[in-house]
C-alpha cells in the first residue's frame, strides 16, 4: 500500500509489505505498509516503544523482517541514527573521505568538496569532530548519509541535539535536498518540526499504523500536538 | 579494508598515550628484563658466627682438616657478614643487616667424631614468609655445598691414610712407624718364609696369617673408592628425549615476550572493535560498506601488526643482553606473527561483544591475565581434574601454544614449530568465527 493506504506509486523510492518484526513474544512492528515518493519529507511520530525507530532500522536495513519486506531490492538509502555515527577522533573531512571511500565513489575528492560546501562545513573541514559543536557533528553525521547522493535519507530524531538556529540552518538544508528529489524519512518527537516540515505524517502506536496521510489533514487547521493526542488516546479508549 | 586500515592508524597516532605506550613499553620491559637476567643473582647478607675455637681440627686416619674450612664453603654462596656473638648475629638479622644468621656451634668437633647424629647449625630468620622461604633456600643450597666440600675433605685425608695402609712407607700419617710395611707388601714376605718352612703346625699358622694380609690388602685397597661413593652417592645425567633444553633465562625471555605479544594484540584489536561501537559507526559499516569478516580481518590485521613490531623490538633489544640466536630470526618472525594473529582474534571476538572500549579493555585484562597464569602452571604440578581443566583452558586460549613456538622459536625447544603455529592457526579461526557471531548479535546496537 502506498501513502495515504493508496495503492503504491510506480516512482516510490521504497516499499514496505506487510512490515512485521518480532522480538521474542514482543511485537515491535505490526503489519506495517507504506510507500515514500521521490521529494517527499515524511515523519514518523508515535509514543516511546511504538516502533519508530524498528522501522527506520528494516528500511535501512540494519534489521532484518520477521515477515514481510521492503523494496525495491538492493534500494540505497542514506542513514543518519539518532546517535551521530561519526569518528571522534578524525576531522570532518577525513571522515567524509573514509565513507565515500567505503561507498565506492569514484571521485573521491570531488564528492567530499561538495559535501562541505553542500553542509556548510568547508571552514570546519580540518577540525577533529569531537571539538565541534553538537549541532556541527549532526551536520557531518547527515553529510555522511548523503555522501553517496541516495534516493531516500532515513534521519532519527535529526535535531534532537541542536539549538532552533542550528535546526533551523539543518532543516533549510533538508528542504533543499528534497526539492531536488531526495525523499526524507524522519523519525521525530519534536511535534512543531513535523508540522513546519513535514508534508506527510505516519503515526505509530504499539507497531500498528494509526495515520498514514497529510500532516495538515491531521491538524485540520488546528493544533497538531492536541491532534495526535485526541488520535493515540480515541484508540485506546475502551468500544 | 585498507581505507579502514588507514583510518585505524590515524586514530592510533592520535591516541598519544596510548601510543606512547606502545613504543615505550617494549623498551622498557626488555631493558628491565636484560638487566634481571644478565646480572649474577644477588647474594643474601647472612651474619655468620663460628663459635669454635680458632684453629680447631679433625683428625681422620692421623690426618687433619681445619673446621674453619667448613665456614669458608658455607659462606660461598652468600655475603658473609661475621660476628662476634650471638646478641650481636641477632642484632644484624633484626636491624635488617642481615636477612638471616648462621651460627656454627662450639661443639661442632665433638658432634662430627660421635656416632650421635650430624652436627646442627643454627639459623635465625627474620622477614616475612616469602622472605624466609628465599633466604632458607639459599642457606640451605649453601650448606649442602659446605657439606659436600667438608665430606671431600675428610675423604680425601681418609683415603689417603687407607693408602699409606696398602703401600706403606712414613707418608707423614702422624703417629706412624718409620719405614711401615704397607699390607700389599706383607703376602710376598710371608710367601717367602713358607717356601722355607716344612710342613707342621708353624706352616699352618703361618698359611693362616698369609690369607688375612691378603684379604686385608683387598679390602682396604677398595676403601678408597668406597669412601668416594659415600660422599656423593647418586649423581644426575640429564636426558632429554626431543629438542634442547631451554635455560631457564632465555625461557623467561620467550615468557615476557608472550605476555607482551598478548597484551598488545588482544588488548588492540579488542579496544579498536569496541571504537566502531562506541562512535556508533559499526551498524553505518555492517549496513553494506564493510563484511563483518573484512571487519575482523582488519583489526586482528592491525593489532597482530602492532603486536609483532612490539615483540619484535623486545626480542631484538633482549639480544643484547640475553644470548639469542639471530640466526633463527625466520622461526621468530613466524611465530610472532602467528600468536600475534591469534591473541588478536581473541581481542576482536571481546570487542565484538563489548558496548565500549573501557568495557573491552577490563575484559580483556580480566580474561587474558588469569589463562595466562594458569598456562604457566607445569604440567603435573596440581593433581587429578584440576590438572585437566587447566590443560583444556590452556589447550583453547592461545597463551600456551604461543609460548611453545616462542620457547622453540628462541631457544630450539621441543614441540616443534610446525604444530604450535597449526594450533594457533586454528584458535584464530574459532576466535574468528566467535567474533562474527558477536557482530551479528549486536549489529543494531
Amino acid at each position: 500500500m502506498g501513502a495515504h493506504g493508496r495503492p503504491a506509486a510506480v516512482s516510490a523510492v521504497v516499499e514496505t509489505h506487510a512490515l512485521t518484526m518480532r522480538f521474542g513474544e514482543l511485537v515491535a512492528l505490526d503489519d506495517v505498509s507504506l510507500a515514500i515518493e521521490p521529494g517527499e519529507v515524511v515523519a514518523v511520530v508515535g509514543p516511546n516503544g511504538a516502533g519508530k525507530t524498528t522501522l527506520l532500522s528494516l528500511i535501512v536495513g540494519l534489521l532484518t523482517p520477521s515477515s514481510g519486506d521492503v523494496g525495491p531490492s538492493g534500494v540505497h538509502v542514506g542513514w543518519a541514527p539518532q546517535q551521530q555515527a561519526v569518528y571522534r577522533k578524525l576531522t570532518v573531512a577525513e571522515n567524509l573521505r573514509l565513507f565515500a571511500r567505503l561507498e565506492g565513489d569514484g571521485d573521491v575528492e570531488e564528492t567530499v568538496a561538495r559535501m562541505l560546501e553542500q553542509t556548510g562545513l568547508a571552514g570546519r573541514a580540518d577540525e577533529v569532530v569531537e571539538h565541534l559543536s553538537g549541532g556541527n557533528r549532526q551536520r557531518v553525521n547527515v553529510a555522511l548519509a548523503l555522501l553517496s547522493d541516495p534516493p531516500l535519507l532515513a534521519l532519527d530524531e535529526p535535531t534532537a541535539a541542536l539549538d532552533p538556529a542550528q535546526r533551523e540552518r539543518l532543516w533549510r538544508f533538508l528542504a533543499a535536498r528534497a526539492r531536488a528529489g531526495t525523499a526524507v524519512l524522519f523519525v521525530s518527537h519534536n511535534i512543531g518540526e513535523v508540522q513546519r516540515w513535514a508534508q506527510r505524517m505516519i503515526v505509530l502506536d504499539a507497531g500498528r499504523v494509526r495515520f498514514d496521510g497529510p500532516t495538515a489533514q491531521l491538524a485540520r487547521g488546528g493544533d497538531l500536538e492536541l491532534a495526535l493526542l485526541e488520535l493515540l488516546d480515541a484508540d485506546r479508549a475502551p468500544a | 579494508m585498507i581505507a579502514l586500515l588507514r583510518k585505524d592508524l590515524l586514530i592510533l597516532r592520535r591516541s598519544r598515550l596510548l601510543l606512547a605506550l606502545l613504543i615505550v613499553y617494549p623498551i622498557a620491559i626488555s631493558l628491565l628484563i636484560g638487566f634481571a637476567i644478565s646480572r649474577a643473582p644477588a647474594r643474601p647478607n647472612v651474619a655468620l658466627l663460628d663459635e669454635t675455637p680458632p684453629g680447631q681440627t679433625v683428625t681422620v686416619g692421623g690426618r687433619t682438616v681445619e673446621v674453619s674450612s667448613y665456614a669458608d664453603g658455607l659462606v660461598g654462596g652468600v655475603h658473609e657478614i661475621p660476628v662476634q656473638s650471638r646478641a650481636a648475629a641477632v642484632e644484624a638479622v633484626e636491624s635488617g643487616r642481615a636477612v638471616a644468621a648462621v651460627v656454627i656451634p662450639a661443639n661442632v668437633v665433638a658432634k662430627i667424631g660421635s656416632v650421635g647424629g650430624p652436627t646442627q647449625l643454627e639459623v635465625l630468620y627474620n622477614g616475612n614468609a616469602l622472605e624466609q622461604s628465599i633466604v632458607a633456600s639459599k642457606i640451605e643450597a649453601a650448606v649442602a655445598r659446605a657439606n659436600v666440600e667438608f665430606s671431600r675433605q675428610i675423604q680425601s685425608a681418609a683415603a689417603k691414610a687407607s693408602n699409606q695402609l696398602v703401600s706403606g712407607g712414613s707418608g707423614g700419617v702422624l703417629g706412624a712407624p718409620a719405614d711401615m710395611i704397607g699390607l700389599g707388601e706383607i703376602p710376598p714376605v710371608i710367601e717367602r718364609q713358607l717356601r722355607t718352612l716344612p710342613p707342621g703346625s708353624e706352616r699352618h699358622e703361618l698359611e693362616r696369617v698369609l690369607a688375612f694380609a691378603r684379604f686385608a690388602h683387598a679390602s682396604v685397597g677398595e676403601t678408597g673408592h668406597v669412601l668416594a661413593t659415600i660422599g656423593q652417592p647418586l649423581t644426575v645425567h640429564n636426558v632429554l628425549i626431543s629438542g634442547r633444553r631451554t635455560p631457564l633465562d632465555t625461557f623467561a625471555v620467550a615468557v615476557a615476550v608472550a605476555i607482551s605479544l598478548m597484551f598488545v594484540s588482544v588488548l588492540q584489536a579488542a579496544g579498536s572493535l569496541a571504537l566502531e561501537r562506541e562512535d556508533n559507526a559499526l551498524a553505518r559499516l555492517l549496513r553494506g560498506l564493510v563484511s563483518p569478516a573484512e571487519l575482523i580481518v582488519e583489526k586482528s590485521v592491525l593489532a597482530a601488526g602492532a603486536a609483532f613490531a612490539v615483540a619484535f623490538v623486545m626480542l631484538a633489544a633482549i639480544s643484547a643482553f640475553v644470548p639469542i640466536s639471530w640466526g633463527r630470526v625466520g622461526e621468530w618472525v613466524l611465530a610472532l606473527a602467528v600468536g600475534a594473529l591469534a591473541f588478536a582474534a581473541v581481542g576482536v571476538a571481546i570487542g565484538a561483544n563489548a558496548r565500549e572500549v573501557r568495557a573491552a579493555t577490563l575484559l580483556a585484562f580480566i580474561v587474558t591475565l588469569p589463562l595466562a597464569l594458569l598456562a604457566l602452571v607445569p604440567a603435573g604440578a596440581v593433581s587429578g581434574a584440576l590438572g585437566t581443566v587447566i590443560s583444556v583452558i590452556s589447550f583453547v586460549f592461545p597463551f600456551r601454544a604461543t609460548l611453545d613456538a616462542l620457547d622453540n622459536a628462541i631457544n630450539g625447544a621441543s614441540p616443534a614449530l610446525a604444530p604450535s603455529l597449526a594450533h594457533l592457526v586454528l584458535l584464530a579461526l574459532v576466535f574468528g568465527a566467535l567474533a562474527r557471531l558477536g557482530l551479528r548479535r549486536g549489529r543494531a546496537a
